[in-house]
């Protein structure tokens, strides 16, 4: 078999065959973009708003014309909040940290934790 | 879906065999934007995601140079639907890689100078509306083989992202089967056309899976990584396998006098390939190749003034805000 041309291939990633060496990941160098906002969707009467995704926009306007062109293509969705992603506040880095440790003793705050006699209902 | 990086945090970095990383990853758990990783893992997720994302964005031109051209309102409508899904695909994947620690508009100029690279498939031409058919029924059918198990990636943005192209890929390679079957059905003319474009696209799609197992030495390490669960050759097979009876249901055949049934195997063998022909196209020898990078960089450069005049035009409107007066407080 002919020798690929100085990089491994790979069918990583959808449509197939690209070089997985010699190729970066990051050039490291800051380049201007628009700001970055996260998409919040209802997709229907009855449910909360729900993280969708995020999207580049110059404001919150074109935010919100680009959320629906990019996340509602097949009715997903009745209403849309935009976000600028760093009006967020997020609990941690790690997620696996003693932040929400202290619920997990607490397992007498699930109705399961009860001992109920036998016979009785609607308890 | 992406659930990004929403503070500013600096990037964990941990070995590349980190026992709680690993046990995440033995557990089919999913590694999450702001769990730490090891460096390897999070720069091997942008490169993939970055070439899987700049794929979607070269893959609009083949179709695009239909769209003025085709048969009817109803097919112009659905591949311009088309069409503006594989934007949609690129930018949830530019999202995805973002909240690795990347920025969308670095990985663009990467793109744009040629470091990074786009799947090989989008340097052939289409010449006729029956590549159309083609592309949707071959090309796209053989993405989503690729595309259905990285819905289980383990890095959860990633494996969102692809949940939701696949869903929409189903529909791009439905209409492509569609497309030909009416074609095949049709005048001897009309057969004829469908029939050259199946012959013109089989064996690129058969590449697009990549070399053999025994000559793509990086799978073992991305598997291990939960990012890739089958090997180039096992997903090849897997869409030869489906692609045959459907070929037979639209009385086309596949350019592969080999082609036969294993019933010992229970699987179509199929002929050689003959893989010089991808890594020319690979190393920049394409039919194509210049024209789409040529095509992406203009189209860049000529969209230049209106990201700039947008953001001007926001910059110009906070600062109007802020030098308003507050409302007063009954």
């Amino acid at each position: 078999m002919t020798q690929s041309p100085g990089h491994d291939l790979s069918a990583e990633g959808g449509h197939g065959a690209v070089p997985t060496t010699g190729v970066p990941a990051t050039s490291g160098r800051a380049v201007r973009d628009w700001p970055l906002w996260e998409v919040f969707v209802r997709a229907r009467r009855g449910l909360s708003h729900g993280h969708v995704g995020s999207l580049h926009a110059p404001d919150a306007e074109m935010a919100l014309r680009n959320a629906r062109d990019v996340y509602t293509r097949r009715q997903e969705g009745v209403s849309i909040w935009v976000v600028p992603a760093a009006a967020i506040s997020a609990s941690s880095p790690d997620e696996k940290d003693a932040f929400f440790d202290p619920a997990g003793d607490k397992v007498y705050r699930h109705p399961t934790f009860y001992d109920v006699p036998d016979g009785v209902e609607h308890l | 879906m992406y659930g990004n990086d929403f503070t500013q945090q600096p990037i964990v970095e941990i070995a590349e065999d980190d026992a709680d990383f690993q046990a995440i990853l033995d557990a089919d758990g999913r590694i999450e934007p702001r769990d730490a990783m090891p460096e390897a893992y999070r720069k091997n997720l942008i490169r993939q995601i970055a070439q899987h994302a700049h794929s979607e964005i070269i893959g609009m031109q083949p179709e695009g140079n239909w769209i003025t051209r085709a048969p009817s309102l109803k097919r112009k409508a659905i591949l311009m639907a088309k069409v503006q899904d594989e934007a949609g695909h690129g930018l949830y994947l530019y999202a995805a890689a973002e909240t690795l620690g990347a920025d969308r508009a670095d990985l663009l100029d990467l793109l744009h100078t040629g470091r990074q690279k786009y799947s090989s498939i989008f340097n052939y031409p289409t010449l006729t509306w029956a590549d159309m058919g083609a592309i949707g029924w071959l090309v796209d059918g053989a993405a989503i083989v690729n595309q259905v198990p990285l819905c289980r990636c383990s890095y959860g943005p990633y494996a969102r992202a692809m949940v939701r192209v696949c869903k929409e890929e189903s529909f791009h390679q439905r209409q492509g089967f569609e497309i030909l079957h009416t074609l095949s059905h049709g005048t001897p003319a009309q057969k004829a056309m469908a029939q050259d474009a199946v012959d013109r696209w089989w064996w690129p799609s058969l590449m697009m899976f990549g070399p053999p197992d025994e000559s793509s030495p990086n799978t073992e390490r991305s598997m291990r990584w939960g990012i890739k669960r089958f090997s180039n050759d096992e997903l090849r097979q897997r869409f030869v396998d489906m692609t045959v009876p459907q070929a037979q249901a639209l009385d086309l055949t596949l350019p592969d006098p080999q082609l036969s049934w294993d019933a010992a195997t229970g699987h179509w063998e199929y002929g050689a390939i003959d893989f010089t022909e991808l890594f020319e196209v690979i190393k920049g020898n394409g039919p194509c190749n210049a024209q789409r990078m040529a095509h992406r960089r203009r189209a860049h450069e000529e969209g230049a003034w209106v990201r700039e005049a947008a953001l001007a035009y926001a910059t110009k409107r906070d600062a109007e805000r802020e030098a308003e007066p507050p409302a007063a407080v009954a």
